[in-house]
């Protein structure tokens, strides 16, 4: 849906990740970009050369948050200081809509740095979607859920990734950002069809769409960020878009970034899927 | 199996330490049997084994670890040594973990580690130990927050009484080797040999050299200030006497006290006469560095 409660009723086009490489490009060409995903976490700082980099950014640019270590799926409570920061650069990002991982990834106030898969239990549903909506009414924006690429599942799983998703959503009424890369990385690695999974995403809670590159290896598929979309995730997007309609849609290029035109080009394939779509003004994405 | 337990085994399995060819232990931090261990948590697949699904995240975790401590301690890697570095950084990392959402922080624990552990700094503890506080410094200093900073126009009649406080981005140190020409010494390297294509070939002895230049040198006693101009670290030697000042005032003395202090000191190097020129040049550069603001 291009605008709906889960992305702030907005009508964001396409994104690109800000990133450090290319801050030189930015400023000196100023190139018109729909919006910029930040992962929040590099700017959750007390001062220095991060946050005045993103005043500059915020001056002509919108900016979405993205996070990497909430951690909605750990067995323990949310961190206090990290929504306290949180919410701090929320206010000053103004993001209309807030995503971060269905995963986990501390235990003990200890902290793997890492995008952990769920056991799909109904106990883990339910502790995830309370930390969602505790993080949600902490922060007073709308939340959304990515699924995350996984190389591990657990015995003690009673569903599927998707439907354990759908569960979470439900409970914490949150958003989805679907990660079209992430669902194709997982369905090779666990033997699914990915457009099962794609067929049973409420399109109705998707705020956002992922779209990145991995890296094949000879018994499985890592989701490394450094490479183009190959052309059977640009189908998965092009069949996403299908069924949610034109949305928000960023791709993520993390490892060996090229330069901006290219990561740029290569995210601006995705407007081929997206005739429906309503881009943002001309200027789009420049206030 | 309820979700904590779970996570706390899983945790466990991923967070021991690798084998010495980068492969999951044999045996979890907790001492169980990796293999057993792993096999009644994760399911295996038609292509990986239990085993060997677990081991990737494994590898990753300490991988992104490891290299994230080396990012931001070139220089105790270079005192230390490759090899030695990693033993260090392993033992470091396996005894205090990450406590933070963020990894800037996760060398925050070390100089006060690595002070307890000098069997992993053998005879160059003393400079090891200075050049990971160095670096801790220059960490905090670059992200820290910043106060709105007395010009020299705000003091220019500063009576005793008066009581500023330092920037909380500045870090004072007194250090026994010149780790601050070092750092900058292993950071040029380091960048070097990123830009290098042929790293792999000169890197290793270039590092090399760069550690048993650090190691033959001298003891010296040294005062710094880690401080932060145009969102760029630097390092400022200071003059002992004007470092005592320093810590004076961010301990929250007045000026006057301060300067007492340093009138009743025995190893003052400046002679009483000149005092008052000096402390009148210290505060000049420190008000135009922005070092200073009200408490």
């Amino acid at each position: 849906m291009p605008a709906n409660r889960f992305n702030g009723f907005t009508d964001y086009g396409i994104g690109i990740g800000l990133r450090i490489p290319h801050y030189s490009h930015i400023f000196e060409r100023q190139p018109v970009v729909d919006w910029f995903e930040i992962i929040s976490e590099n700017f959750m700082v007390d001062g220095g050369r991060a946050l005045a980099t993103l005043d500059r950014i915020l001056e002509r640019y919108r900016v979405v948050q993205h996070g990497v270590s909430m951690y909605f799926g750990s067995a323990e409570p949310l961190n206090r200081e990290h929504l306290t920061r949180l919410k701090r650069l929320v206010k000053r990002t103004k993001t209309p809509w807030l995503t971060d991982h269905l995963c986990w990834g501390s235990v003990d106030g200890r902290y793997t740095h890492d995008l952990l898969p769920m056991p799909y239990t109904f106990e883990a549903a339910e502790v995830t979607a309370r930390k969602i909506r505790e993080a949600r009414d902490f922060l007073e924006v709308p939340i959304a859920v990515e699924n995350v690429s996984s190389y591990a599942e657990f015995h003690v799983s009673e569903m599927t990734e998707w439907e354990f998703l759908n569960e979470v959503v439900e409970r914490a009424d949150c958003g989805i950002l679907l990660d079209v890369n992430n669902i194709y990385v997982s369905s090779r690695n666990h033997n699914f069809n990915p457009y099962d999974y794609l067929e049973a995403v409420p399109e109705e809670r998707v705020a956002q769409i992922h779209i990145a590159g991995h890296s094949k290896f000879e018994r499985y598929i890592l989701d490394t960020h450094d490479h183009p979309v190959i052309g059977p995730v640009w189908k998965l997007y092009q069949h996403a878009i299908r069924r949610v309609g034109a949305t928000a849609t960023l791709l993520e290029w993390d490892d060996r970034i090229p330069s901006f035109d290219e990561v740029q080009a290569e995210a601006r394939k995705a407007e081929e899927y997206l005739p429906a779509a309503s881009p943002a003004p001309a200027a789009s994405g420049v206030k | 199996m309820k979700l904590a337990e779970l996570q706390a085994r899983v945790a466990t399995a991923i967070m021991t330490p690798l084998n010495a060819s980068d492969g999951i232990a044999r045996r979890t931090g907790g001492g169980k049997n990796m293999r057993a261990e792993v096999g009644a948590l994760i399911a295996p697949n038609d292509r990986l084994t239990a085993l060997e699904r677990l081991e990737i995240y494994s590898r990753s975790y300490w991988f992104r670890i490891l290299d994230s401590l080396w990012d931001d301690f070139p220089g105790l890697a270079a005192v230390l040594g490759s090899r030695a570095f990693h033993r260090m950084a392993q033992a470091y990392l396996s005894e205090c973990p990450s406590l933070s959402f963020t990894m800037r922080n996760l060398g925050s624990r070390l100089p006060g580690w690595l002070a307890e552990h000098p069997e992993f700094t053998g005879a160059a503890h003393d400079l090891a130990l200075d050049m990971a506080r160095l670096e801790w410094a220059h960490i905090e200093t670059y992200d820290g927050p910043e106060r709105k900073a007395l010009g020299p126009e705000d003091l220019l009649e500063p009576g005793p009484d008066l009581r500023v406080a330092l920037q909380p981005h500045l870090a004072l140190l007194a250090l026994r080797y010149p780790v601050d020409d070092f750092r900058i010494d292993a950071n040029h390297a380091k960048a070097a040999e990123e830009h290098s294509t042929a790293s792999n070939t000169i890197g290793g002895p270039k590092r090399r050299s760069l550690t048993s230049r650090f190691r033959r040198t001298r003891p010296q006693a040294i005062y710094v200030a880690v401080h932060r101009h145009e969102f760029s670290v630097y390092y400022r030697r200071l003059q002992r006497e004007e470092y005592l000042v320093l810590e004076a005032l961010r301990a929250g003395k007045s000026i006057g006290e301060a300067l007492d202090m340093l009138l009743s000191d025995d190893g003052g190097a400046i002679p009483p006469e000149a005092l008052g020129s000096e402390v009148e040049r210290w505060f000049a550069a420190w008000s135009q560095m922005g070092w200073l603001c009200l408490p």
